[in-house]
């Protein structure tokens, strides 16, 4: 080992420019999110699954006059965004919190927006990923989309805002493993009583509450662009929307970096 | 001193009904080596993490660089290497590097830092993998990586082995000839001996002791003066010539003992006896205590929790 060279060390401080901070967050972050064998299990492998399985086997009766595909795609795009937004962040911020990394990189020059945009960006690209492989899938089982593009990615990034602010929300104030116990059990929850699998008729009453969910509110307004060919769902965007600004700030007042 | 790179004035912090920090004060110059040494929960890291802006005091002022702990501006200008963890478990060394390298304009070389660290051969090993002392070392490269004026190591060789030891000591002291400030803890006394020009002893949240090394392991009152000679000296007409209170005693045969004040007079009045009578002394020290005595001294011998 030769020794340091003097001035090799000598200060030069200063931050990096903002693109080129986000762009090597952002990779950082995408990187982290497809070597997690649970989280491609759960953004990937869990809805394509569901949906190849639904829709083959007879196992789950959708309503009457609706062909089963239509009926699932969407759903499962619901859930697709509700396991990378929601569950996927949320697991991942309650164990950076408690490994310390997100307290380390407070005393970095990235800035927390940065940060926090970073992590947005690549839960969008692992979005992409997924309807991507969800309409290849759905196509193949001989889907026939209907209705406005528009109007999907109004509610895919809506539903993004919400999931996001309420997954940043657990994983911002849960300890790690109480934050993945609770991240997986909402899933779960969110998952039966969503409209994933089972139409919201199927509840009886409970319906009119269930559509509150913000699970519920994407499969819905996606059901009706994407199987009914209707125009914007403005009920189940305005749903999302109020989801959205509750999680996100509930998570900007009571986020913990450590 | 100039502009000090760190001021920490009557700090306290108190958690619940436990105050971990009460009223502890000190000053860093610019291109110097600060040792926080302490026992285990003395009150070093709360007192570091309040400096590096991750804990707000109960009382008292904080000053790094000249600014609030907690002002932005100084993220680029200070590395922080925390106690443990602080990277992505997922992210490989290498790869954890070079991520946090981004965030500054002229970072130092990862490739090189990971070299000089003996990582290069884990660098694609992921950071959940990473042996303690491995964690360690990319924990204190990513500190120093973005090339800042002023950092804090949180007990930096905690489980290292001799060897990274060695280079990590080797890259503090090229900090600092370098120019760039340097806050550690430990509880290693070698270790406080080997970098640091300040030492600040600190105990149950106060300062017990501070100064160099030198100052505080000069004995003083009741020192102590040894030399060898042939055996057999007039032990009393030596001490005759010394200050009254002086003592002196040959024990085993040869080896002479002065007890006194030990201050250059004593020094030059041994010497000039001795000359005056045709002694060569030789091996002649003035005994002075090790950091750790002076440690123990200040701190007591009972065992931390």
């Amino acid at each position: 080992m030769t020794a340091w060279q003097p001035g090799a060390l000598a200060p030069q401080p200063g931050a990096a420019p903002t693109g080129r901070m986000l762009a090597a967050q952002t990779a950082a972050e995408l990187k982290l999110m497809l070597r997690n064998g649970e989280q491609v299990l759960l953004t990937l492998v869990i809805p394509l699954g569901l949906l190849v399985v639904l829709t083959v086997v007879d196992v789950i009766t959708v309503p009457t006059g609706r062909d089963r595909v239509g009926f699932f795609v969407p759903g499962v795009i619901a859930l697709a965004v509700m396991s990378a937004a929601f569950t996927g962040q949320a697991i991942a911020v309650g164990f950076e919190r408690q490994y310390g990394v997100l307290k380390r990189l407070g005393a970095t020059p990235l800035p927390r927006w940065v940060l926090l945009t970073a992590k947005t960006l690549a839960v969008l690209a692992v979005e992409l990923v997924q309807l991507v492989l969800i309409a290849v899938v759905g196509l193949l089982l001989g889907w026939q989309p209907q209705g406005s593009p528009v109007a999907v990615v109004a509610l895919v990034v809506l539903g993004t805002a919400a999931f996001s602010g309420l997954g940043l929300l657990l994983g911002g104030t849960l300890r790690g493993l109480t934050t993945l116990a609770a991240a997986n059990l909402v899933w779960f929850v969110l998952l039966v009583l969503g409209g994933v699998l089972f139409p919201l008729s199927a509840f009886g009453g409970a319906q009119t509450v269930l559509m509150l969910l913000p699970t519920a509110a994407l499969s819905h307004g996606l059901r009706e662009v994407l199987q009914d060919g209707g125009g914007v769902p403005a009920g189940d965007l305005l749903v999302l929307a109020c989801w959205a600004a509750v999680g996100l700030a509930g998570a900007s007042r009571l986020f913990r970096w450590e | 001193m100039d502009q000090p790179a760190l001021e920490v004035a009557g700090l306290v912090k108190r958690y619940g009904g436990l105050t971990a920090v009460d009223g502890i004060s000190f000053r860093v110059a610019p291109a110097s080596v600060l040792a926080l040494l302490g026992p285990n929960g003395a009150g070093k890291t709360s007192t570091v993490e309040i400096c590096e802006g991750f804990r707000r005091p109960d009382g008292g002022t904080v000053r790094v660089l000249g600014l609030d702990p907690r002002d932005r501006a100084l993220r680029p200008r200070v590395g922080v290497m925390p106690q443990a963890g602080g990277a992505y478990p997922g992210l490989r060394a290498g790869e954890m590097l070079r991520l946090v390298a981004s965030y500054s304009a002229h970072p130092l070389d990862p490739g090189d830092l990971l070299d000089r660290l003996a990582l290069t051969d884990v660098q694609g090993t992921a950071y959940r993998r990473l042996s303690g002392g491995q964690q360690q070392r990319l924990s204190l490269a990513m500190a120093v990586v973005g090339r800042p004026e002023l950092v804090f190591l949180d007990e930096p060789t905690a489980g290292l082995d001799p060897q990274a030891r060695r280079a990590t000591w080797e890259l503090v002291r090229a900090l600092r000839a370098d120019g760039v400030t340097v806050v550690l803890t430990t509880h290693l006394m070698d270790e406080a001996e080997q970098l640091a020009d300040h030492v600040v002893v600190i105990d149950h949240g106060r300062v017990v002791g501070a100064g160099t090394v030198d100052d505080l392991t000069r004995t003083e009152a009741a020192g102590q003066l040894r030399f060898r000679a042939t055996p057999g000296l007039a032990v009393h007409q030596l001490a005759a010539a010394l200050p009254t209170g002086t003592t002196v005693g040959e024990a085993p045969a040869g080896q002479y003992v002065v007890t006194g004040t030990v201050d250059p007079q004593l020094l030059a009045a041994v010497t000039a006896w001795c000359a005056g009578n045709g002694v060569l002394a030789e091996d002649l020290r003035v005994e002075t205590r090790t950091l750790e005595d002076v440690f123990l001294e200040l701190t007591g011998t009972e065992l931390r929790p």
